[in-house]
């Protein structure tokens, strides 16, 4: 069972790679882009028995950083 | 003093962190690694030293944070035992909890490595109580990773509570309120970004960093 936990920065907190990646887009003459934000994606794969509350407590324990950090958990994503 | 110096994978400033301790204690500290779950008996400090603990895997010091020997740091530092982290500690130190905010990249994308001024804020800890507050040092900085953010509620509680320890005097890497090392509520918990064991001897060019292991050790003594 593939789920996806995805983990972003929170709003308000700066975001130097998105800046950079921002930067390098509008060096490459793309036109439009208002901002950027990079995060994560990690892909698990769970035993069929690994309840929501586990995915959770990894996100919080280690996964994502609560200080500057969101997550989401997208369960079944494809392979 | 009895001293520790933990060891990770990517540790790479453990060995200096040794050198100075030996150099102003006397006493060679005992090396720790990672994967052991017990400190040394009757130690007056844990230091945290720098480098790209687990490559950074992550986020830094994410994976070193809850490596077994953590937990016993967290132990030693809940008994009143004196953690020092610099640089990569500091980052280990935050994602271990025992220190507030977190450490994100620079503001200026770029790798710092040069020497920065820092005003010492709070000298009464048993880190800092050889300087002076107001004074001016200059330490090494060597990061990616040192840009300290935390919300403003916790900014200003730190503030408030005297638990910025130094301040760089210019701007250095986009770190709230330019704060460079953070003690802890109970004063015994110190994480930094310059470093003070590559400011020990004079060959290294500067001392400024001998006096906060030369306080450490009149404290404990």
């Amino acid at each position: 069972m593939k789920t996806r936990v995805y983990v972003t920065l929170k709003s308000g907190v700066l975001d130097p790679q998105g800046k950079a990646i921002h930067h390098a887009l509008e060096g490459l003459g793309f036109e439009g882009v208002r901002d950027v934000r990079a995060g994560k994606l990690i892909e698990l794969d769970l035993d069929e028995g690994v309840g929501d509350e586990a995915v959770e407590a990894m996100c919080r324990k280690l996964l994502a950083n609560t200080v500057i950090e969101n997550y989401r958990i997208e369960p079944g994503g494809a392979a | 003093m009895r001293s520790a110096v933990i060891v990770f994978p990517g540790s790479n400033c453990d060995r200096d962190m040794a050198v100075a301790l030996k150099a102003v204690t006397g006493r060679a500290p005992a090396m720790v690694w990672h994967r052991d779950s017990d400190l040394p008996d009757g130690l007056d400090l844990v230091a945290v030293p720098g480098g790209f603990s687990y490559g950074d895997y992550l986020r830094s010091g994410a994976m070193a944070a809850r490596s077994p020997v953590m937990r016993a740091v967290v132990d030693a530092a809940a008994r009143g035992v004196p953690v020092l982290g610099v640089c990569n500690g500091f980052q280990i130190l935050t994602e271990a909890g025992l220190l507030p905010g977190a450490l994100m990249r620079n503001a200026g994308i770029r790798f710092v490595c040069r020497d920065v001024a820092l005003k010492v804020e709070n000298s009464q800890s048993a880190f800092t109580g050889r300087y002076e507050t107001g004074e001016e040092i200059v330490f090494p900085v060597a990061h990616h990773d040192g840009n300290f953010q935390a919300d403003r509620e916790t900014l200003d509680r730190l503030e408030g509570e005297g638990r910025v320890a130094f301040r760089y005097a210019g701007a250095c890497n986009g770190s709230a309120r330019d704060i460079a090392g953070l003690l802890n509520a109970a004063g015994n918990v110190l994480g930094m970004m310059p470093h003070p064991e590559r400011a020990v001897e004079e060959a290294h060019g500067r001392t400024d960093g001998r006096r906060l292991f030369e306080g450490l050790l009149e404290t404990v003594a």
